[in-house]
This record gives C-alpha cells, structure tokens and sequence, in this order.
C-alpha cells in the first residue's frame, strides 16, 4: 500500500523485486491480523455474498492475500520501456505473499488459542477462533488459511501472467458477483417495481446473499454479455465523438435529457427502502456539490461546513414548526426556504469575513470551530427559548407541493424533491465554473497573492465560494428538516463535516460528476453518518472503512474516483509533463512555430 | 505629464531598510529601468507599488492619486499590472484561461448573469475570449492556436515568461511593471523580447518601468536608468551617464580597499 517510489525503481532491474514481495507479505500479515481483531470476521459473518460457501465476514479477509499479491507484482512500465516477460516466478512470488498473509492469521489463531488478551482487545474471542478455524481443529484451521492464502496470492500473481483478456474477463466476473451480492436490496426493489421479482427471488437466498446457482448465473452473464456487446459501446462512443461539434452536442443534450428523465421516472419502481436510502445520497450530493465549490474550486479548506446544514436545518424547523419554542410563524415550506437562503447566505457572510482572511491551516482550524459554535449554539441552554436546546424542535411538517405533501414516511417524494434541487445544485455548479467567478476561484486556489495581483479581489471571491457553498448546504439542511421532521443538535456533529469532505475528495474535487459517484459509492454502499447505506451490516466498520478508503486514496489515486482534468495535473505533474513531452506537446525548443 | 510618482519612501523589514527616502518619477510613455546589485531593494520596491507590501514612510502618487493603503488588486484596477521574477503563472490553468483571469477587474458579471446566462454575461465572455486572445497573439503564434487549450505548465520557459507578461497585459494597465523579463533566456530571445518591449509602449501605449540585469537589453529600450543600491537611488539618468557613474561602477563592483566613498556608512 505504500509503494510509490518503489514501483519506479523496479522498473530498472529485470528480476521480482524479492524485497518488495516481502514486505507486501508482511503488510498482508499485518492487515489480516488487523481486520480479524477489529471484528470484521465475526461482525460481519451473517450477511452472505454466496449462501452458503462465501460470507462477507471471510470475504473481508480472503481479499488480502489476493490483492497484495497482485499489488507486490504490478510494475510500473515508462514509456518506451519494454515490460518484463513474466513467468513461473510470478505465480511463486504471488503465492509466498498469499502465504505471508495467511501466515499472519495463523500466528493470531495459535496467540488467541494460547493467551488471553480479551481485555484490552474486545475481539480477542474464541467465536473468532473458532470462525478462523472454520469450526474445524486448530491445526486445520491454519493449515487451510495457508492453503487458501497461497492460492488466492497464486490467483493475485497470476493476474499478471494471464493474457489481458482472460485477466479483464476474470475482473468482470469476480466484481459483477460481488456487486450483485453487495447491491441486493437496491436490485430487489428494482426488479420488484418492474413486475421481475421471480428472477430476483431465484438467484438470492431468502436471508441475504446470492445462492449458488445464483452467482454461477449472474457470472455466466457477466462472462458472456461483454462477449456479445464486444466493442459496440466503445464502437458507439467513438462514432459520437467523431461527430461534428453542433451536432455532438446534440447528441449530448438528448442523452442527458434521456438520463434525466429515467432519474425522474426511477423513483415511481422503487420501494421504500431504496428510495429513502437515495434521498440520502441525494442530501449529501447537495452538501458535497456545496463543498465542492468552496474546497474544490475556490481552495479554502472549510472543516466546519456540517455550520451552514444545521443553519439551513434549524431555520426550516423554526419558521415552519407549530412546535418551534421561540418565533413559530408556521409559514409553508417554499416561502421558508426564501428566508432561509438568504439567511444562511447572510451567516456564511459572517463566519467567512473573519475566516477568509486566513490561509492554509489555520483557516482548517478556524472553520473547524466555527462548525462547532454553530452546533453549541443550537444546544446551548441560553438559545434553547429559540431552538429547544437539546430537545431540538420536533413536528416539523412536510413540504406541501399541492398534489401531494413531502414526508420522511413517503420516501419517493423526498427523493423527487431532492432530486430537484440536486438538479439546480449541479446547475449552479456547472455555470459558475465556467464564469469569470469561476476563473477567479481557481485562480486563487493556484496562487492567491498572484491572484490579488492580477486585479483579483481575493476576500469578494472567497467570501463568494462561501456564500454560494453555504446556500447549497441550507438546500439540503431545509429537505433534511421536512423529511426526518425533527431536528435535534446530535444531527450536525463534527463527523458530518468530514464525512461530506471524504465524499469530495474520494469522489473527485473539482469534479461535479465525481462528487455524485462519491456521494453514491460512500453514502449509497457504506452509509452516512446515522443513515444506513446498502450494506448496513457495515455500520459498525464504517469509519474503519471510511479512514482506510481515505488512505488509499491519497497513497494511489489522489485525484479522486472521477478526478478533475486540471487537478490530474497538479498532483501529477510530472508524470503530465513527461507525457506531454513525449508526445512532443511540450515546446522545449524556442524558435517560432512556423505559420 | 508625471504617471507615477514616489515620494520619500521607505521600507523597513524589523531593521532592516530594504527601501531608504526613495525618490522616483514616471514620465507617460517612459521606459525606466531599475538596476542594482542583489539585494538592492528592487523587489521590494515593485512589491510596494504594486500593494503587496506596505511602505513604513513615504507617498506614492499615480496619476493624481495615492496608492497606499490599496491592496494589490485595486493597484491593478488603478492601472498597474506586474510580472514576477519568478514565473508565477496558474500552473493548471490554459493559456487562454490566464490572461482570461486577468480580466477580472474590468468586468463585472456575478452570479446571476451565469446562472441565467443573460446577454450581457455571454456577450462579456466573447469579450474576454477575444481580448485575451488578442493580448496572447502579440508574441506571434507561440501562445495561439492549439496552445490556446494548453495547461501553461507545458510551456518553455522563455514562453511562460511571454505569458506572464500577456497576463499582465490582459488587465489592461497603463503602467507595466516588468520584473526581469528576459530572465533565463538565450540572447536571441532576449533581443526579440527587448523589441516586444518597444512595441509594448508604442503599439499598447504602456509607460514601463522594468527591472533588469541584461544591460544590453537595458541599454536598447530604457530612456532613463535608475540604479539603487542598499535601498537607495545612487544614480539616475540616461543610460551612457549612469554606465560611467563611479558609484555605479562601486556598488557593482565593490571599490578598492582603504578609498574613500561619499556613500559610506554603517549599515545595520
């Protein structure tokens, strides 16, 4: 996971970089230790991913031999480089990583076997020793692990051995039969609006997770169905792009229309689960598309933006509540939602004009406490008159949109509803990038003074990221208040702050798309902060997960899952330029371009 | 008529003056060279007009009016627009993109002309597109046409300094501060770019004033040279005059062991 600078230096010698192997063995060791203690085996035993062969507490193990394995084995090619032929040797090297990972499970199942350190470490059992003994003896019980280990590192090596179709078609199948199993709620809810649930009902077991026969099927399909689309996509894309431009943008338009209607009719086939879980998701786009524009745009690092959520939230509740404490005007949804823009606008004003005048981390630092003055504020027994203090304001009505009122108990509105606002978010995104406003943000993200230089009015501009960021996030505080209806200051902890921040750089700064993929993958699969995601088996490792999907992220992919063109580009700068200069982009010569 | 001018100025960093009673002038339409040894206070002294730092003593005036106490940008709004010593392009950003930024402060559309994309907002685009690509194709083809989409991280660095100084170009000033432009490059390019430096004031109709260690590209385009040391003005005046001055010579060159030198005093 840390290899880097050494994946570059491999490239030189012609040999398997024995010592790389090791350590990749040793970190395979490690992890596996880890993640057995930190519960994931027996937490996560009951959720099946194949009933009854495969559950998703063994799976949270049996990746680590594989994907280190294949990880110590990947070379970094240079251009103009020939790759090393791989061989015999590789399936070796694979194999003894798989089997130093394994081995560090072996180690931890003879120390629980023989001492007892319950007390400080909580999953220190016997269940776990008997679920890594896989209820067979001890002996047996290691000498499977190894078994597997090697052979699932022997898989992860051979990846790099095997043709390139073979490794591609064996990726498919292992993802599709995994996403089918991790995705079963959302497909079963699917399916069952359009009429299909026989087909769901006959590939998953009844208590989660596919059957066997299921997951033969589902990788059967995904065996074949790149065999019978073959290149017609990519065919199709490139016949696009090849388009004439007016015409290409056409093209454009109808697909995005197409896509925004399915988005707008999907809600009608889905049931209560998936549409709530969605309406999740669809909240936190709203405060990740927000964010975006502060920290991915414009650069300030804003730690405390959960501020202008709970801002948006709480205005809601009190202006529309018949229970606000304080001030209850009981006004309908859309005319709070006016007062409500302009007042968190007006605080972003507020906490921004002394904020912006910062930089780097100390900015961090402050907007940090901002956020949680913000939250002890609405707590704080001098404003409970106002905010009900810990009680918070409950009987916050819906949103009545005249055919139909907005209720947390009727998911598919609340998800209409965010959609709708979702839709305007990404709007405003896209438009003010690509204004003056917008050059100006990314002119002071890259360098403030020039910026102010330049005839930038940096505090304008930065205080504008802010203002624009925090109506975005008093979107989503305002649907967030009319849907749970109820509004309590445990809502808007620190941890919300971070987690729409993780959910912006995983995704993608800078990158509409990638913060909705973000949203999607975090918040959809693993759950925001109270709200479950598809695996809610997961809630507990959440944060583990959360952290270490963090990590990697910043170790291997820093520009995010969908990265954004120009910061590609700053965070690999010289792997851009080299290329650049490769394909003879970069002018090192000076002489004038010929005419 | 006098463009800018500075009065008495002085800055000091703890105890250090980096600037001491400078006096200074800028006809319209001049050409000034600043020239002095490292550490002379040239940076400095461009920092100050340009509101990046602020002067402990002193009155800086440009065109009837004072410049102290204006951050950088409104300087820029005022009509001065600089380059750096070292290139401090947007990186990341085109080409086009730069000098598209530098506009900022001659137009005006905010959020809602984006958002609903009035006319006013879409005619301001084309105008900025067309004037930045107006001020890029003074250089000749070099930062046009396919460059024009190009990150400026990609480019050479005699062409990122052409950039640097469309930038500046793009914000429209009547004052152009140039902080050693030909910097790094070859004599070819210097001699072009000193050439550009003419047109600059006779084509754009900028008044410059220019920092420079390349004394043939100072002796070719600058009518008048000012050259500090420690701070301080030593000599100014045409270029031959300034050239055969002693103390010139003294502050580039030190002055023989045991002579004396009017100049001469304790420095902290």
């Amino acid at each position: 996971m840390t290899a880097t600078s050494e994946s570059v230096s491999i490239s030189q010698t012609p040999g398997i970089a024995w010592r790389k192997q090791t350590r990749f063995a040793l970190i395979g060791a490690l992890s596996s230790a880890f993640v057995a203690l930190a519960g994931m085996p027996v937490g996560l035993d009951r959720r099946s991913i194949v009933y009854p062969v495969l559950s998703m507490g063994y799976l949270s193990l049996l990746w680590i031999p594989f994907v280190l394995a294949s990880l110590a084995g990947s070379e970094t090619v240079l251009e103009g480089m020939t790759a090393r032929t791989r061989g015999k040797k590789d399936l070796l090297a694979g194999g003894l990583v798989g089997f130093g990972s394994a081995s560090g499970l072996a180690l931890l199942m003879l120390l629980i076997q023989n001492f007892d350190l319950r007390d400080p470490l909580v999953n220190w059992s016997p269940q776990l020793l008997n679920l890594l003994a896989f209820n067979q003896p001890l002996a047996v019980g290691m000498f499977l692990w190894l078994a597997f280990g090697s052979a699932l590192g022997l898989l992860g090596g051979a990846m790099h051995v095997l043709p390139k179709k073979i490794r591609s078609h064996i990726r498919n199948v292992v993802l599709t039969v995994l996403a089918v199993s991790v995705l079963e709620t959302f497909l079963t809810d699917l399916l069952e609006g359009f009429g299909l649930e026989i087909l769901t009902d006959y590939i998953y077991y009844k208590r989660g997770g596919l059957e066997i026969v299921g997951a033969l099927l589902v990788a059967a399909l995904a065996l074949l169905l790149p065999l019978l689309v073959g290149t017609k996509l990519t065919d199709a894309k490139q016949k696009v792009v090849s388009l004439p431009a007016d015409e290409r943008r056409r093209v454009n338009l109808v697909l995005l229309a197409a896509s925004a209607a399915a988005l707008f009719v999907l809600p009608f086939f889905l049931g209560k689960i998936t549409n709530e879980l969605l309406a999740n998701v669809g909240l936190f786009v709203l405060l990740a598309l927000g964010l975006n524009i502060v920290v991915g745009l414009a650069g300030i690092l804003d730690l405390g933006y959960v501020a202008f959520f709970a801002v948006g939230g709480y205005t809601t509740a009190v202006l529309t509540s018949p229970n606000s404490p304080g001030f209850s005007p009981e006004l309908p949804w859309p005319v709070a939602l006016i007062i409500v823009i302009l007042l968190t606008g007006l605080v972003g004003l507020f906490i921004g004009a002394p904020v912006i005048r910062m930089r780097g981390d100390y900015l961090a630092i402050v907007t940090l406490g901002f956020g949680e003055i913000i939250r002890l504020l609405f707590l704080s027994d001098w404003l409970s008159g106002w905010f009900g203090g810990a009680q918070g304001i409950t009987n916050i009505p819906g949103v009545n949109v005249g055919i139909a009122t907005v209720k947390g108990t009727d998911p598919r509105s609340v998800f209409l509803l965010v959609l709708v606002f979702c839709a305007i978010a990404v709007y405003v995104s896209w438009r003010l990038e690509n204004s003056r406003l917008g050059r100006a943000w990314m002119a002071i993200r890259e360098d403030e003074d020039v910026a102010e230089a330049m005839g930038v009015n940096t505090t304008n501009t930065k205080l504008m990221a802010f203002v624009v960021g925090a109506v975005l996030a008093s979107f989503s505080g305002a649907i967030f208040s009319a849907k749970v209806g109820s509004i309590f200051p445990s809502s808007f902890l620190m941890l919300v702050s971070i987690i729409i921040l993780v959910v912006v750089i995983v995704g993608g700064m800078g990158n509409i798309t990638g913060v909705i993929v973000g949203a999607l993958v975090l918040i959809g699969v693993l759950g925001g902060p109270k709200q479950p995601g598809l695996l809610q088996e997961f809630s507990q490792f959440k944060l583990l997960i959360y952290g270490a999907l963090l990590v990697w992220m910043m170790l291997k992919r820093p520009e995010g899952l969908v990265p954004n063109v120009r910061r590609t580009r700053e965070l690999h700068q010289e792997e851009f330029l080299q290329d650049a200069w490769l394909k003879g982009e970069i002018d090192t010569d000076d002489q004038e371009d010929p005419q | 008529m006098t463009m800018l001018s500075i009065a008495d100025l002085s800055v000091t960093f703890g105890g250090l003056h980096a600037l001491k009673n400078l006096q200074f002038e800028v006809e319209e339409g001049e050409i000034v060279s600043v020239i002095g040894p490292n550490g002379a206070g040239k940076t400095t002294f461009f920092n100050m007009i340009s509101g990046m730092v602020t002067p402990t003593a002193g009155e800086i005036i440009f065109e009837g009016e004072s410049l102290l106490g204006l951050d950088p940008s409104q300087v820029t709004e005022r009509g001065i627009a600089r380059t750096f010593q070292n290139v401090r392009l947007f990186a990341n950003m085109t080409i086009l993109e730069n000098v598209m930024v530098a506009q900022h402060c001659r137009t005006h559309q905010k959020v809602f002309g984006a958002l609903f994309q009035t006319k006013a907002f879409k005619s301001e685009e084309d105008a900025i597109r067309k004037y930045g690509e107006e001020v890029l194709s003074f250089f000749g083809s070099r930062l046009v046409g396919y460059r024009l989409d190009q990150p400026a991280s990609v480019l050479s660095y005699a062409n990122r300094r052409r950039l640097e100084i469309a930038r500046a170009m793009a914000t429209r000033p009547r004052l152009l501060l140039l902080d050693e432009p030909v910097a790094g490059m070859n004599p070819r390019e210097s001699a072009e770019l000193t050439e550009l430096i003419g047109r600059l004031r006779s084509e754009w109709g900028f008044s410059i004033v220019m920092i420079e260690h390349d004394m043939s590209v100072v002796r070719d385009v600058s009518d008048r040279v000012v050259v500090l040391d420690h701070g301080e003005t030593i000599a100014q005046g045409p270029y031959n005059q300034v050239a055969n001055d002693p103390k010139v010579v003294e502050a580039y060159l030190g002055r023989p062991v045991g002579s004396e030198s009017s100049t001469e005093e304790i420095r902290p």
